[in-house]
């Protein structure tokens, strides 16, 4: 079977990778592009670990065609640290025990930061129904509400400097 | 033979290459399709994407809603003149799945998902059904479910309903153990017209309480020229029986939906409108 070309940004780099046709997005960002920031969970839509940005939109990428996303710019959770420094929200995610075995954080920083790339200021219900998609094992979720609730809090200061 | 992929530019083009060839799947937001990609259920043929951007579009300003196949749940979320659908809307998946899952797609989804569809049934949609090159023709959506549990491979171009006259008029309820995300133990869907004096034409569907989406038709009888008092809520409670079939999964026993399904009937048909 002949392999598909497939261009996008990722994280702000043009990447391109040779896809089979029906390859997830998941699996050429992992195996074709070395970002391994994303996890392959459940396959099916329940877990939520590979969560990425397609255009800014949360979605699964174990479930986006990766043919479907030529030309479209991917953020992962591998870009939001600004070198060094790490994003508030994986500052919070620190500060507040949010992540424990590590394995649902990638998808929980990523739904919690296109939480706060549409409202800079949630409530709890609003925090609670952005990580409804993301299941964490371990913590039973009150760190990681109130680390993107502490995240959330940070963010005006900051985007005023 | 692994998967091969094609891409039509038109949805005639599309119904064209799904009426030759029984080996190909349409996908459409990916959250049925591309699971069964990765549980290895479906493993050869040739998945076919559309870019027609008349699959997504959306006519929502006059009395008749007409939606393109492709319209995401967070499309219908994000748009004010489909408020009165946002309930079933938000009853699919989380953040991430709304964002893909389409309701051309949730037409398509096994019990117990499916809750979209439930709603659709109670406000009498027409799907719009390309079968080869051609003009879409309108068939019920009741009919259209029919046809899809016997396997007929249609490609869905859009849905199209009438607005419920009174926002009140159009109620929708998902039963879940987990909240606010969980597989359904039932969801009920009523279009009521009338609902603040004589209900007239009540249209009611259960998800989850059958293989298919149906309509509680004995439930319908039962409010035919009733108000929505303690009498007219007591006759669709003992009607609302009729016709279940549901299953017993991981979710809930058959036992445990007939019981509960009296109640939450009553309790969204006591709902003020």
């Amino acid at each position: 079977m002949a392999k598909v070309p497939v261009q996008f940004r990722l994280n702000g780099s043009d990447r391109a990778a040779f896809a089979d046709p029906a390859d997830n997005l998941l699996t050429v960002l992992r195996r074709g592009l070395n970002d391994f920031g994303p996890k392959y969970g459940c396959g099916q839509g329940t877990c939520g670990t590979c969560s990425v940005l397609i255009d800014g939109e949360l979605r699964l990428a174990c479930l986006t065609l990766a043919a479907s996303c030529e030309g479209a710019s991917i953020e992962t959770v591998s870009g939001m640290a600004d070198g060094p420094s790490l994003h508030p929200l994986q500052n919070a995610f620190m500060e507040h025990f949010a992540a424990q075995c590590g394995f649902c954080t990638p998808g929980m920083l990523t739904a919690a930061k296109a939480l706060l790339d549409r409202n800079p200021n949630p409530g709890r219900e609003d925090v609670i129904d952005a990580i409804a998609g993301n299941i964490c094992r371990c913590t039973g979720y009150e760190p990681i509400i109130q680390a993107i609730l502490a995240a959330a809090r940070t963010l005006p200061a900051q985007r005023r400097s | 033979m692994p998967l091969a992929l094609r891409v039509a530019q038109s949805l005639s083009e599309a119904a064209g290459i799904l009426a030759a060839d029984p080996r190909v799947t349409l996908l459409s937001g990916g959250t049925l399709v591309m699971r069964d990609v990765n549980e290895g259920r479906l493993t050869d043929g040739t998945l076919l994407r559309v870019t027609d951007p008349a699959w997504r579009q959306m006519q929502v300003s006059g009395s008749r809603i007409e939606l393109g196949a492709a319209v995401t749940m967070a499309a219908i979320l994000a748009n004010r003149e489909l408020a009165f659908l946002h309930a079933a809307a938000r009853a699919v998946g989380g953040p991430a799945i709304r964002n893909m899952a389409t309701i051309g797609g949730n037409l398509f989804a096994g019990t117990p998902y499916g809750d979209f569809a439930v709603a659709l049934l109670a406000l009498d949609a027409q799907v719009m059904v390309l079968a080869g090159y051609g003009s879409a023709r309108a068939v019920p959506l009741e009919e259209f479910l029919a046809g899809r549990a016997r396997g007929e491979s249609r490609l869905v171009a859009g849905i199209q309903f009438n607005r419920p006259v009174a926002p009140g008029d159009f109620r929708f309820l998902k039963v879940s153990r987990v909240k606010p995300k969980g597989l359904s133990v039932l969801s009920i869907a009523a279009h009521l017209p009338g609902s603040g004096s004589r209900i007239g034409q009540a249209r009611v569907a259960y998800g989850a309480m059958a293989p298919l989406p149906f309509r509680a038709r004995g439930v319908e009888r039962a409010l035919e020229g009733k108000a929505l008092d303690a009498a007219g809520i007591a006759a669709a409670r003992a009607a609302a029986l009729e016709g279940v079939q549901p299953v017993t999964d991981a979710i809930a026993s058959d036992w445990y939906r007939r019981e509960v399904l009296p109640v939450h009937l009553g309790r969204l048909l006591a709902e003020r409108g």
